[in-house]
């Protein structure tokens, strides 16, 4: 059990070395040994979108994978999408819409759409209701994130 | 005049941290040397414990301590009833069992916790819950309602003659006399089955006891953070102030994270105590299937008389309630069941006989809705029922039964959750019910659309249903505001917060009174260390009951600033305003003092204080209703049924919501999105499935599914405001409001849409396979 693995990986841009169980997953290697509280744990076998990060710029269940996985890869995570005074323009319109309440499945929605945007960056409701399908929200019935994902594209067009 | 924020859409304070990532939830705690707890839960639901063997797991690297209930000494014991029946209700059975910190002699239901293993690190004490042996002979286990009051049903608790746990009637009027001079009497059974809350953030704690100062602070996911401390205090032998609970960012409550002291809320802080350690636990999500309430399943045997106009001359019902294996929270959700079972209506003639039963599953305490939406399921099943059989309208029926708009206070004469009398404070019925039928488009959809639709083969139905809400129940709830030198005003108040918005809402009220900018308002709700008076948030009182204390607060911090002022400013009291944080006189807008500077004078450094006062602006105030606020609203949904699969597709959803005055509009519909969300997953697609040996077959988000952003449609949502007369902001509660009606409301529609198959729903929830099952004249199994 003791057989741990060196990994480096590198988080928000910055690089991270560490030594480590090879069953740790990725979900508790950020939040406990990174300390980036931020990505979220709702269930733990991939459903409910919550602990959604990016892994090459693509949106993955950090709870789904081993953090010896990401080993060389660049991991995004809700940090580093933007901070409380310079808000990402999606986070501006979640603000703006009330496109959250609890707040605890925002960071994996938010992180879900970071790539869907880049690849349509005029989605119809359809298509908002579709990319974000595989998020699980009990608190807003999805009505106001729907808003702030349109509100979004509204902005980073601007 | 002062800008005001009340009734505004607001933006919320909270959510640039929760947009980030660095708003604090109970798992991102983090302390040196801090342990991990897990747990050893039964596989039974029934079955007596002959032993557990723990020698191989306590050897296991990282192993630091394993307790079973043996452990535990005279520490262990059952937790502590929360809201029994005072002993002043009379013609009352009930039996209190509270749940027990760990399995001693008998487990009760699947899920229940046998052991506990603290470890460095939650894999290690996983690893090692697998490594003990318990050895449990199975018992003949008690699932169905019906057969757990047959006599020779096995029992879940071997110390009482039977599996009732509560027996109580309540009558007005006269049902029988009314039945007897009836037109139609409408007389079913109907079957509520279970669901969960699943709040997207488990349950966890975390609970550090810090031996050189005798202090224990315990972060929990509590909707109730004072009477947990104060219930820990008591549990423990420390005194409250030796305790501090904090009940962070909470990832959705929705009635589990009530004040339950369950057994592992119990057990950390204990265990903190014993190790010297830090120790958190983290309810895992298959853990929350098992090891956190749920709610709803109620038979009810009920009939309706009507006179042949349409008009209610009285309902009757006898049900049986589910409490699971132990009844912490005494007769909240089947009182409340009663409380609604007259719906929004005039119904002179009730009667009503609650048996409450005891089964080896997981404890029912409210799940947002709690007991209401089997009430109104109940009575708007009922009137359907008869509409159709007298050839009247289902919107016309409910109209010529509503409670007039001039008949509020209406004394409903029974009890209500409290043991108090159910009154009605106001209400205005009638315009709120024609809103909504106007804005789904009742008239032309029945006149044109449907039967456009039925000739080309499509199954679209409509419903509507109206009901009412009691909210905002006492006893109270405190708050203490704060100007502080740099003109910034905090507040402090005893509720939790999961989401509702109370960071916004409250500053939105102390904003107004203060003529201060709302982002200038800091609240902290949920800290025992910053307020240690209240009770929690549930029973959608929030808004009402913690929101007229701070807006209390708020006035008297008012009344201190004036007054202060009056005197810095030389002028009286009526001259002056507040306004964008300064104190001026009205006329003379240069001459003015800031709050900032006035804090300074009000807590001087030197000098001679008046006998009398106070030193600082800031005021403790506090809010007790001298009864429930009643809200009350209207859905509509148009739904389309495809026959071969029996999946729906909802067209529309309007809501006319009345909750009193809104604080922040915004919100309040948020809190209606959020609510019909969850009602639709309770109607059609959430059903907690139980097996005949008290298995919960479904417990994960893969086979329980909760509706997606691809189920819950658009809701449109339409406002009317009849203040409540019981609080100075006129505030009803909107947090449980969505979710109430929507079984009804899908039973309603469901049937109206598959009008040419000629079903009866009386169940709920439905699912399409169900609604097959129905439509080919399967019988319930």
């Amino acid at each position: 059990m003791s057989n741990l693995i060196d990994v480096t990986v590198t988080v928000n841009g910055k690089q991270y070395e560490r030594t480590i169980e090879p069953r740790l997953l990725l979900s508790d290697f950020l939040r406990h040994e990174l300390g980036l509280t931020g990505t979220h744990v709702g269930c733990e076998h991939g459903v409910c979108g919550s602990c959604t990060v990016l892994l090459d710029g693509k949106a993955v269940r950090s709870c789904l994978m081993f953090a010896v996985q990401a080993q060389g890869h660049e991991v995004m995570t809700v940090e580093g999408l933007g901070t409380i005074e310079d808000l990402h323009p999606i986070q501006e319109a979640f603000w703006e819409a009330h496109g959250l309440q609890c707040g605890f499945c925002t960071p994996g929605i938010l992180m879900t759409l970071v790539p869907f945007l880049e690849e349509n960056p005029d989605p119809n409701e359809e298509e908002i209701r579709e990319a974000i399908s595989g998020n699980l929200c009990r608190c807003t019935g999805y009505q106001h994130i729907v808003d702030a994902v349109k509100l979004a594209t509204e902005k980073m067009r601007a | 005049m002062t800008k005001s924020y009340v009734g505004q859409r607001i933006k919320r304070n909270e959510d640039p941290r929760l947009l980030t990532g660095q708003a604090l939830f109970v798992d991102d705690v983090q302390i040196p040397g801090m342990l991990h707890a897990a747990f050893l839960r039964s596989d039974y639901a029934h079955a007596r414990l002959r032993g557990v063997d723990v020698t191989k797991a306590l050897k296991r690297e990282g192993v630091v301590a394993i307790y079973t209930a043996r452990d535990m000494g005279d520490d262990w014991k059952p937790g502590p009833p929360l809201v029994s029946p005072p002993a002043t209700v009379e013609n009352v059975v009930f039996h209190s069992r509270t749940q027990v910190p760990l399995v001693k002699d008998k487990v009760r239901y699947a899920g229940e916790p046998i052991a506990v293993v603290v470890a460095t690190s939650r894999y290690i004490a996983e690893d090692a819950v697998d490594d003990i042996v318990v050895d449990l002979e199975p018992l003949e286990v008690v699932v169905d309602l019906e057969k757990a009051l047959a006599t020779d049903s096995p029992r879940v608790h071997d110390d009482l003659d039977s599996n009732l746990a509560a027996h109580l009637s309540q009558e007005k009027g006269n049902y029988q006399a009314a039945r007897e001079k009836a037109d139609l009497v409408i007389k079913r059974r109907f079957y509520i089955d279970r669901g969960a809350a699943a709040a997207m953030e488990n349950r966890g704690i975390v609970a550090q006891w810090d031996v050189k100062s005798q202090q224990l602070t315990v972060w929990d996911t509590t909707q109730a953070p004072i009477p947990i401390r104060n219930g820990l205090a008591a549990r423990l032998g420390l005194s409250t102030h030796q305790v501090r609970v904090i009940a962070p960012f909470v990832g959705g409550g929705f009635g589990p994270k009530i004040m339950m002291f369950y057994p592992e809320e119990m057990l950390i802080p204990w265990l903190s105590i014993q190790l010297g350690r830090p120790i958190k636990w983290i309810e895992d999500r298959r853990e929350n299937f098992f090891a956190t309430t749920q709610e709803r399943q109620q038979i009810h045997d009920a009939e309706m008389a009507l006179a042949k106009d349409g008009k209610i001359l009285g309902i009757r019902h006898s049900f049986i309630h589910d409490t699971g294996a132990y009844d912490p929270y005494g007769l909240t959700i089947p009182l409340n069941t009663q409380s609604h079972a007259m719906g929004a209506y005039d119904v002179p003639n009730y009667f009503s006989e609650l048996k409450v039963v005891f089964t080896n599953r997981v404890i029912v305490t409210p799940v947002r809705g709690a007991g209401r939406p089997q009430g109104i399921f109940l009575v708007e099943r009922l009137l359907d029922l008869a509409a159709k059989e007298l050839g009247v309208d289902p919107v016309e029926i409910r109209k010529k039964n509503f409670i007039p708009a001039n008949a509020f206070p209406y004394e409903h004469k029974i009890i209500d959750q409290a043991f108090a009398p159910l009154i009605f404070d106001s209400g205005n019925y009638l315009p709120a019910m024609e809103k909504a039928v106007s804005m789904i488009g009742y008239e032309q959809f029945v006149k044109e659309e449907q039967p456009r639709l039925r000739k080309e083969g499509r199954h679209v139905g409509i419903a509507v249903i109206p009901f009412i809400e009691t909210t905002g129940v006492g006893p109270y709830e405190g708050a203490r505001v704060t100007v502080e030198t740099s003109g910034k005003v905090s507040v402090a108040t005893g509720v939790g917060t999961q989401g509702q918005g109370h960071f916004t809402s409250f500053a939105q009220v102390v904003a107004d009174q203060l003529g201060v900018d709302v982002r200038d308002v800091h609240l902290v709700t949920g800290d025992t260390a910053e307020f240690h008076w209240g009770t929690g948030t549930f029973a959608s009182r929030g808004a009402v009951v913690a929101g007229n204390a701070v807006h209390a607060a708020a006035k008297a911090v008012r009344a201190k600033v004036l007054k202060l002022a009056s005197k810095v400013l030389n002028t009286p009291e009526d001259e002056l305003e507040l306004k964008d944080g300064l104190v001026r006189v009205a006329d003379i807008p240069q001459r003015s003092i800031s709050l900032g500077e006035l804090a300074v004078l009000a807590n001087p450094l030197r000098g001679a204080v008046e006998p009398g006062t106070e030193p600082g602006l800031e005021a403790t105030d506090y809010f007790g209703p001298r009864y429930g606020a009643t809200a009350f609203a209207v859905h509509a949904m148009i739904i389309e049924v495809d026959p071969e699969t029996m999946m729906v597709d909802i067209k529309r959803f309007v809501v006319v919501e009345d909750c009193g005055t809104m604080l922040n509009p915004l919100l309040v519909e948020g809190q209606i999105h959020g609510g019909v969300s969850m009602g639709i997953g309770h109607s059609f697609y959430e059903k907690l499935h139980y097996d005949e040996n008290g298995q919960l077959l479904n417990a994960s988000f893969a086979d329980y599914l909760i509706p997606t952003s691809m189920e819950v449609p658009r809701v449109e949502i339409g406002h009317q405001e009849t203040p409540s007369p019981l609080n100075p902001i006129g505030s009803k509660g909107a947090g449980e409001a969505g979710a109430i009606p929507v079984p009804a409301l899908f039973a309603q529609a469901i049937e109206n849409a598959l009008a040419d198959y000629d079903i009866e729903i009386l169940e709920t929830p439905l699912s399409p396979n169900r609604l097959f099952e129905l439509v080919h004249g399967k019988e319930k199994e």
